[in-house]
């Protein structure tokens, strides 16, 4: 029997685009979409699914991706597919809005893991870089009852258990689970692998299930928000920044040195 | 059931002594406290927590829940999570704070869905508004992009506030609160993770997190080697090195070197940049060091919109420099 592996991946926007571009909606209260900046798999959730092409190298095993929100850029979607991953599940709903309330979130993937059934193993990102709420997976591991183990930088299935070097502040530990459990991963884990072009052929045939918020017939209760956004803004910097100058760059580093001293910092 | 009412720290007392974040978080918790006229409790987790207790108190706590049993000696998260879910269900607060410490970042949203209820994650500040009862969250969002005010629309409301941002208070040994014993019945079975080894990766010297002077490289150092010329800085200013992720990500320099969002918050008096362009994710990490310096060739990078004194130019020559003149003025 393969493993059945879940992978949840966030569709976000760029993280990294130029911060010029970033901008807010303060009466909607939320972000902008950029116009010609095009979304971006979540950055963990790419180490995410490395992680668990990297236990379909090894062994037999059959990774879903699952990812839920109101619509979706199919092309951006499906690169994890192309990277090697077998199916792909869109929660996709009006309703599925990305607000910064991680119990919704956490709800709707649950509810599709039960739908699916039979998953040994769900990794998931540490945190995904819009609302960085770094939630989700423990929130999930918890609706599921699911041994959970968070921040891994390397994941291994052995026979029935996960074996899960996860980062410390002062190193790594390792930590090991029995199946089914759920793992959230970090860019510690390394650059995932780029697309082949067989995986981007094989990944245009491949047709998205989708289901929607009556799909998943979840309990009305467990859907009203857990938290309210009162606000959300542009934080203002104020530093006044004194550039340091000389002659020359190497005179530019021996004023600042004396200036360091004058203040007193060194 | 009771109306929910008090605020509850859930606090850390790694080795019987009351950390430090959660002095912090006690600190936070005196103020909501203080505005809300309600109480401040604090629950302790461990085997022997005497010492922790009266620490608590003296840095404001008005009572003091010591959660003990045999298996809580260490820290095992499913055993620790049993304690504070059975320790918030019987306190009935209308507010918990946790520090968001590695063991805390772990707990918090655990503890939330639990409940049932919302957690404000990450918080910088909180405030209860006296009318409601509400407690208003600060966080950052989008990298350290935006910041958003949220608030929670369950009981108890929980924060997880981020470390370092929360003066402690000075501990006052005179005051006096209520110590209560909590214990508890807990299971082994219920751990469901087991770490088999621990390997640490310490850096010798000065730790990055509590140095008053850090120096950090980014992509612009362009390799590995420069950061043997930071470390020479660093070491003649009794300092420590950091990196950026770009740098960690290339392997130039260890994972627990990285600053920032996703990496280490330090609150350095003086933190020296060299070759970091800025991003909003590395100094969600760095924002609170008191003064920083940016050394950058790009004048329009945005690390020049965070730092108090720049130089615009070649890192290497710059570095050679600073590192000669600070040797001379450190030897007289
Ligand atoms: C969810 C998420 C979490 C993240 N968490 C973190 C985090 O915790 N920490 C972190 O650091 N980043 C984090 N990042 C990454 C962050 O967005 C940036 O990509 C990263 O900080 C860039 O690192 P850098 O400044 O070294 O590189 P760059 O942005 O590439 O900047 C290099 C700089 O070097 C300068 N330079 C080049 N050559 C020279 C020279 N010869 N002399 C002088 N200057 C030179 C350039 O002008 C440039 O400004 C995160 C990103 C995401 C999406
Ligand atoms: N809408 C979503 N769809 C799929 N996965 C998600 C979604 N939101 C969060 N996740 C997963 O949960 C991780 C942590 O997200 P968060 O708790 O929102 O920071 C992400 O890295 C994803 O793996």
């Amino acid at each position: 029997m393969p493993i059945k592996i879940a992978v949840f991946a966030k569709q976000v926007i760029d993280p990294e685009m130029p911060m010029a571009a970033f901008q807010i909606d303060s009466a909607a209260q939320r972000v902008v979409t950029p116009p010609n900046i095009p979304p971006v798999v979540n950055g963990f959730d790419e180490n995410a699914v490395e992680a668990a092409l990297q236990i379909k190298d090894a062994q037999e095993a059959n990774v879903t991706v699952i990812s839920a929100g109101s619509s979706f850029a199919l092309d951006v979607m499906k690169k994890p597919l192309s990277m090697g991953a077998d199916e792909l599940v869109l929660l996709q709903d009006d309703a599925f809005q990305n607000t910064v309330d991680s119990f919704f979130t956490a709800q709707l993937l649950a509810a599709a893991v039960r739908k699916l059934e039979g998953f040994d193993l769900i990794i998931c990102g540490r945190q995904a870089s819009d609302w960085d709420n770094a939630q989700v997976p423990l929130g999930v591991a918890e609706l599921l009852g699911l041994s959970c183990i968070a921040l891994g930088k390397k994941v291994e299935v052995k026979g029935d258990t996960v074996l899960v070097e996860r980062l410390i502040p002062d190193g790594y530990e390792v930590v090991e689970a029995p199946l089914p459990a759920l793992v959230s991963v970090s860019n510690e884990l390394g650059q995932p692998r780029y697309p082949t072009l067989r995986g981007i052929m094989a990944a245009t045939r491949k047709r998205p299930t989708i289901w929607s918020l009556a799909d998943l017939a979840l309990d009305t209760g467990l859907l009203e928000p857990r938290v309210t956004l009162h606000e959300l803004f542009v934080p203002v910097r104020n530093a006044e920044c004194e550039i340091i100058e000389g002659d020359d760059e190497a005179d530019a580093g021996r004023k600042l040195a004396l200036r360091l001293r004058e203040d007193k910092f060194i | 059931m009771a109306k929910e009412t008090g605020i509850l720290v859930i606090g850390e007392a790694p080795g019987g002594e009351l950390s430090l974040t959660s002095q912090e978080v006690l600190a936070a918790g005196r103020q909501v406290a203080d505005s809300l006229r309600q109480e401040l409790a604090i629950g302790l987790f461990g085997d022997t927590l005497d010492a922790a207790s009266r620490q608590a108190i003296a840095h404001g706590a008005d009572k003091v829940y010591s959660v003990t049993h045999p298996s809580l000696a260490a820290f095992q998260v499913e055993l620790y999570l049993s304690a504070m879910e059975t320790l918030c269900r019987e306190v009935n607060p209308g507010i918990v704070l946790i520090g968001r410490t590695n063991e805390g970042r772990e707990v918090a949203p655990r503890l939330a869905f639990r409940l049932g209820v919302g957690l404000a994650q990450d918080c910088l500040e909180v405030a209860a508004d006296s009318a409601t009862g509400k407690l208003l969250a600060n966080r950052p969002v989008y990298g350290g992009n935006a910041v958003a005010v949220l608030s929670c629309n369950y009981t108890p409301q929980i924060a997880a506030i981020r470390p370092k941002v929360y003066e402690p208070s000075e501990p006052d040994a005179s005051r006096q609160g209520e110590a209560v014993s909590f214990p508890v019945d807990l299971d082994a079975s219920m751990a469901r993770s087991q770490v088999i080894e621990v390997v640490r990766e310490a850096a010798e010297g000065v730790k990055l997190e509590d140095a008053g002077i850090v120096v950090a490289g980014g992509r612009g150092l362009g390799g590995p080697e420069p950061f043997a010329d930071l470390e020479e800085l660093a070491k003649l200013l009794g300092g420590a090195v950091g990196a950026s992720r770009a740098a960690v990500d290339s392997g130039w320099a260890p994972a627990n070197y990285q600053v920032g969002l996703t990496g280490k918050t330090i609150t350095p008096d003086l933190y020296i940049t060299v070759a970091i362009s800025g991003a909003s994710q590395h100094m969600a990490g760095c924002s609170g060091a008191k003064a920083i310096v940016a050394i950058n060739k790009d004048a329009d990078a945005n690390i020049f919109k965070e730092a108090r004194y720049g130089v615009v130019g070649d890192w290497a020559k710059v570095l050679t420099a600073l590192t000669e003149t600070v040797r001379e003025l450190t030897q007289d």
